[in-house]
Order: C-alpha cells, then structure tokens, then sequence
C-alpha cells in the first residue's frame, strides 16, 4: 500500500479516493517481514482496511512513511500550540472571550499575558486584535488560548497595537508562509519592509509605514494564494520594478 | 452563528484608508464593483455578481383573483430572501430587520415606480389576473445587497415572459410555450438603486460599499432612479444629516451610473436573446462551468495608482527610520513571520502591485504603445492557454457581459501614471487577451 500512496505523492486527491491495505505479492521468505507503519496526517482516513482520502488536495509525503493532504481549506480548526490572531469580542469577569475563526470562541484569561497580576491587568478592549497561541484545543472542550509562552515570556504574542490591517488568506498561504526559509516571506522581505504576523488561522496582520502599501501587501499576498512559485516571482519582479 | 466581528485595527484602517481616499480593493470613490449578468436556462431567471457579492433573481407568475380595490390590475410580488449561506450572519427563516428593509426598498424601487404595466396582467376583470412574483436570494453577502438585488429583479422582470392567454367565453385558455410564444411583461422604465454610504458625519462619500466599508459606514443613501433621470425612490438611513448639495450630487452620480447599468442590462438582454434564438448554449449551466476551481482563476483586486507620483518623490526625501515599533514583535517566534526591520522603504516608489484598474487596462492596451507593454501582451497571450480552453467555448451572452465594467463617471485624475506598471499578474491574462480578441 505504502508503494500505491508513494505513486500518487505530488498528484491532486478528491474526497473519496481510496488506497487499499493489500499484501504484498511476494513475500520473502530469508528477511524477516517487517509491518510497515503509515502515518496519516490531515485529509487521510482510516475506515477499516481502506485508506481515504476525506479533503481534496496534493498528497504529501515525508520519510519515512508519513502522508498527508496539503489543502487550501480556509476553515479552520484549532489545533494545541498553533498561534493564531483572533479579536476579542467580549470581556466577562477575568476572561476574554476571543474569536479565532473557528466553530466556537476561545477564552483567553486575562491572567495569561506577560506580567499580568490579579492587580494589573493587561489593558485590553473589545475589538483589540490578539496574537495568542492554544493552551486546550479538543473537540469536546472550549478552546483555550494564551498569550504567554511556558515559561511565562509573551514571545510575541499579546495584543496588536498600533494600527496596521487584518485580512484573510487561505490555510494553505499560511502554511506555506510560515515554512522554514519561506520562499514568499523572502521574496517579500526584498520588497517591502513591514510588520507581518501570520496566525495559523488564516488571518494575517500586516503594518508598514504607509497606508498604500499595507495595502500593496495585502492584495499581493491574497492573489499569492492562487499562484503557483514562478507566477509569483514573476508578480514579485514587477511589482518591484515598478518600484524601483 | 455569529458573524465574524470587526477588528478595531479593521475599522482603523478602513477610515484611515477612506480619509485618503483608498479603498481595500482598490476602488475609487465612485467605482462600481466589477458587475456581471447572467441568465438561468428559464425565462425570468438572473444572476447577478456585484464585486463577491452574488445575488439570484427568478419570477414566476400564477393565475390568481384580483384584489378586491383593483379588479383590473395583475398583483406584483417581491421577496428577497437572506440564506445563512450568503452569510453566516444570516439566520434561517427568520425575518431580519435587514431583510425587511430590503424588502420594503425592493417594493419601493420596483412596484410603487409603477414600472411594469399591472393592467395588462389582467386576465378577466374582477375574476383573474396574474400574479408576477420575484424571488430574489442572495447567494453571497459582499456589500450592498440592495444594488444587486434590485438589477437582479428588474432584469429578470425583464427577461421574463408569461404564457400567453385566450378567453372564449368563461372559458380561460393558458397555452404552453409550445403552442404559442410567451409573452414579455411590459415594462415602463427600468429602475435601478445606487447606494451611497457616507463615512464621519457625511465627510466623505463611496459608492457601492463593499461589506466591511458598510460595517464602518455611519450613513446610506439608496436612491432609486430610471434611465430618464426620474427619481423613483429615496431613502436615507443611518441618522446622518446630509446637505442639499450632497443629494444633488450623489443624484448626478446615481444618474450616470444608472445608464451605465440600463445599457448593461440591455446589453445582456439582447446577447441572451440572440444566443436562444441561435439555439446556443446558453443558461445556468453554461455560467457555471467556466467557473472551475481548477482553473486558477482569481479575480484581480485593483489598487488604485492615481497619486503614486507625489508619493514617490516625498518618500526618497523621508527616507528614515520608522517610529519605534512594538518591541515585543521583533522577536521571531513560531508564528511570527517579521519582514524587515521596520524602517521606511528606501526604494522609492510605491507603485501598485498586482493588478491595476480593469480600465486602466484598457487605456493601456488603447494607447500605450510602449515596448514595455507590447512584451507585456505577448506574454500574456500565451498564458490564457491554460484556463482559457474552457472560456473559448462560451456562450455569446455569457463572455460579453462578464467583460463589463462599469466606468467611473467622472475620471478625476486623467493623468493616470501614464507609464504602465507593468504589474499585471498572470491570472490576468485571460481577462485581456479576451479583451484584445474583442477588438
């Protein structure tokens, strides 16, 4: 089986392909047979001894045997650890209530930002845009969302100030934003200088020095999603062309 | 479900944005989204696409008895109905204050302008007449619903046609559309509604809100108007005092919009009309398939270029360091993705990026004959190839009125950057070479 998914690795799935658990053909009779092992990632389902493919998407692979769908979904669903920017939608006695994009709102104490004490409390508004990462993040429980890191640093997080815009890309964009030594994020890098946070969720904030080019960043950044590498770098080059 | 609520960084930035007359797509002030208009395989049937906002309008009629007060006249109905699939703001069968307005401003604009004649939808006087009803659900919630809603409905009005009827005695014949051609409704005028929504106490004015400026804004101007420059109706919410000159204005810019929408309209009409008599493909179906998420398509967002030339230079002469910044951000953590230093940019122009004005392309590939841009084209003829396979198929009706744009009545700033930006992205190839093929 693991040879039928290798196959397919890098081609486009559809919901309801499947790969089937079959015995190998020949089976060596001096080595000794090892189960093999598959990791499923998101996309990829086990019902029985059929393997399905549950988003549409590119079949990724990684050694030794773990396979995964890369989507451009743009629903999120949390997962513990992953940061995300959400925006306070309510303050209720010491939580806050924070929604991230997802099916229900997460609860942010206001204990959970660097140096706040039951006495100092974070100075926080409805409205105010949060960079927070999941503490609790299971079906059955109401998210939980910090904005401090284990040993009580912000490392980042906390509340966005200082103006700048908020806008939405696809899970995919994010992934591919945040990937070590990202290609985007360099290529934007020699554009523009400016601020960017990425949440996990798909909602990126970007501030830089001048209204019109937030802007110009937003909009590159939203019709990166659709691209493919070459594409963008050739937008890239013009843009900067245009600008230099 | 709850909508997804506004950021305050979101509300900022949009005033910001507004006061120094930037829209998020790029728009200028008194730019229409980008409209299409197509037809449903049955008479009556329209869809219309405003920007992302996307809204569908059937009607459909029935024989039913006169109202008491008017024997003679046929009985007009409208209905505008919010799925929670156009947002998830919107509640399943649940009369929401917005549906009501928008309903009230529909019956408003459509049946209370008197333009469709009510007596020639009377059968037998006093015992049947026709009842017109349009159904008008919006399918995706991106701003001004009411624009789109009411060119929905009066388009399909217009599209629409009835069975044709004879009376022999008592005796009422409805024939099918086999036996005798149906017969269009007949229609006055056409009116059609422009909003206006107006930012800090009526300061500043935009045309066709797009649904986070409708969030911000503190005031709306509908204003209803035919082609002949008749207001039909108008309506101002939101508790802004406006002057006499601002409804003046925002009356001169309805009209031009208006007409621009009337020979749109007209436009799509008359390639439907040619497109079934040709016996083509023509109908829902046929708008749909060229919409494939394998084709890489996206819509270009504008950004609008007009004032790049001033900026330019102002920022090579101010090109120091940044204000200081949120220093907790500096700090590149998982999840934070920092971008330079947050100094001002040093390379000069901030000119658009991906995509300029769909006009401005036109005037670009109209006069400017640069070297620049000729490479420009060529590239861009080759790339349609791969989405374009589907499109070259279409139908008449379909690729013409999907290519409409709405041109801004008053072009401000005619000098344009003459230069082009040469910032086209390639999903904008298809759009243009379209555009050469048309000429």
């Amino acid at each position: 089986m693991v040879s039928g998914l290798k196959e397919k690795v890098g081609e486009v799935l559809l919901p309801g392909d499947e790969f089937c658990f079959e015995a190998e053909d020949t089976i060596s009779l001096t080595e000794q047979v090892k189960p093999e092992k598959v990791v499923c990632g998101p996309g990829l389902r086990r019902s029985g001894d059929r393997l399905l493919v549950c988003k549409s998407g590119v079949l990724r692979h990684k050694q030794p045997n773990t396979f995964w769908i890369d989507s451009q979904q743009r629903r999120y669903v949390p997962v513990k650890g992953e940061s995300v920017v959400g925006i306070v939608t309510a303050k209720s006695g010491d939580v806050f209530k924070v929604d991230f994009g997802g099916s229900e709102q997460a609860s942010l104490s206001y204990l959970a930002f660097e140096g706040a004490t039951k006495r100092n409390r974070p100075n926080v508004q409805v409205g105010d845009l949060v960079f927070a990462q999941f503490l609790i993040a299971n079906k059955d429980m109401e998210p939980e969302l910090v904005c401090i890191d284990g040993s009580g640093r912000a490392n980042g997080m906390g509340v966005l100030a200082g103006g700048g815009l908020l806008f939405r890309v696809s899970l995919g964009l994010v992934r591919r934003l945040l990937a070590p030594h990202s290609k985007i994020e360099s290529d934007l890098k020699q554009l523009f200088p400016c601020e960017l946070v990425v949440g996990m969720n798909g909602r990126v904030w970007v501030h830089s020095c001048s209204v019109q080019q937030t802007l110009i960043i937003a909009n590159l950044l939203q019709s990166c999603d659709t691209m493919t590498a070459a594409q963008r770098r050739e937008l890239f080059r013009r843009v900067q062309q245009g600008v230099l | 479900m709850k909508d997804t609520p506004l950021s305050n960084c979101e509300r900022d930035f949009l005033l910001k944005a507004i006061e120094e007359k930037k829209r998020l797509d790029g728009r200028q002030t008194y730019d229409y989204r980008k409209l299409k208009i197509t037809f449903g395989t049955d008479y009556g049937c329209c869809f219309v696409d405003l920007g992302k906002t996307r809204v569908m309008a059937q009607v459909s009629c029935e024989l039913v008895a006169p109202k008491e007060n008017r024997p003679n006249e046929g009985i007009m109905f409208f209905n505008i109905e919010l799925s929670p699939m156009a947002s998830p703001a919107f509640e399943q069968s649940r009369q929401s204050e917005l549906s009501v307005k928008l309903n009230r401003q529909l019956e408003r604009c459509l049946r209370n302008s008197k333009c469709i004649d009510t007596e020639s939808l009377c059968v037998a006087s006093g015992e049947k007449v026709w009842q017109i009803r349009t159904d008008v659900h919006v399918l995706n919630h991106d701003g001004n619903l009411m624009d789109a809603a009411s060119i929905a409905a009066i388009t399909a009005l217009r599209h629409f046609r009835r069975p044709d009827v004879s009376i022999q005695g008592d005796e009422v014949t409805v024939y099918s559309p086999e036996e005798r051609d149906p017969i269009p409704l007949s229609i006055y005028h056409m009116p059609i509604t422009v909003s206006f929504s107006f930012f800090q106490q009526g300061t500043y004015l935009l045309v066709d809100p797009s649904e986070q400026e409708e969030r911000v804004m503190d005031g709306l101007l509908i204003i209803a108007m035919n082609k002949h420059r008749e207001i039909c109706s108008i309506q101002s919410s939101g508790g802004i005092m406006l002057l006499k000159e601002q409804v003046m204005r925002c009356s001169k810019i309805a009209s031009v919009k208006v007409s621009e929408i009337t020979d749109l309209i007209e436009k799509a009409l008359e390639n439907d009309k040619t497109a079934r008599k040709a016996g083509g493909r023509c109908g829902y179906a046929e708008s749909i398939t060229q919409e494939r998420i394998t084709a890489l398509k996206m819509d270009e967002t504008p950004v609008e270029v007009t004032d790049v030339k001033e900026t330019a230079s102002d920022i090579i002469q101010k090109a120091e360091p940044s204000p200081h910044k949120v220093p907790s951000l500096v700090v590149p953590v998982p999840g934070v993705g920092q971008v330079g230093q947050g100094l001002k940019n040093t390379w000069g122009l901030e000119e658009e990026d991906d995509d300029d004005e769909e006009e401005e392309e036109e005037e670009d590939t109209n006069d400017n004959g640069s070297a620049e841009q000729e490479e420009d084209l060529t590239v861009m003829e080759e790339e349609p190839h791969k989405t374009g396979e589907s499109r070259e198929a279409n139908v008449v009706e379909l690729s013409d009125s999907e290519e409409e744009e709405v041109i801004i009545l008053h072009p401000e700033t005619p000098d344009r950057t003459p230069k082009n930006t040469g910032s086209t992205s390639h999903q904008k190839g298809a759009a243009k070479s379209k555009k050469r093929q048309k000429k």
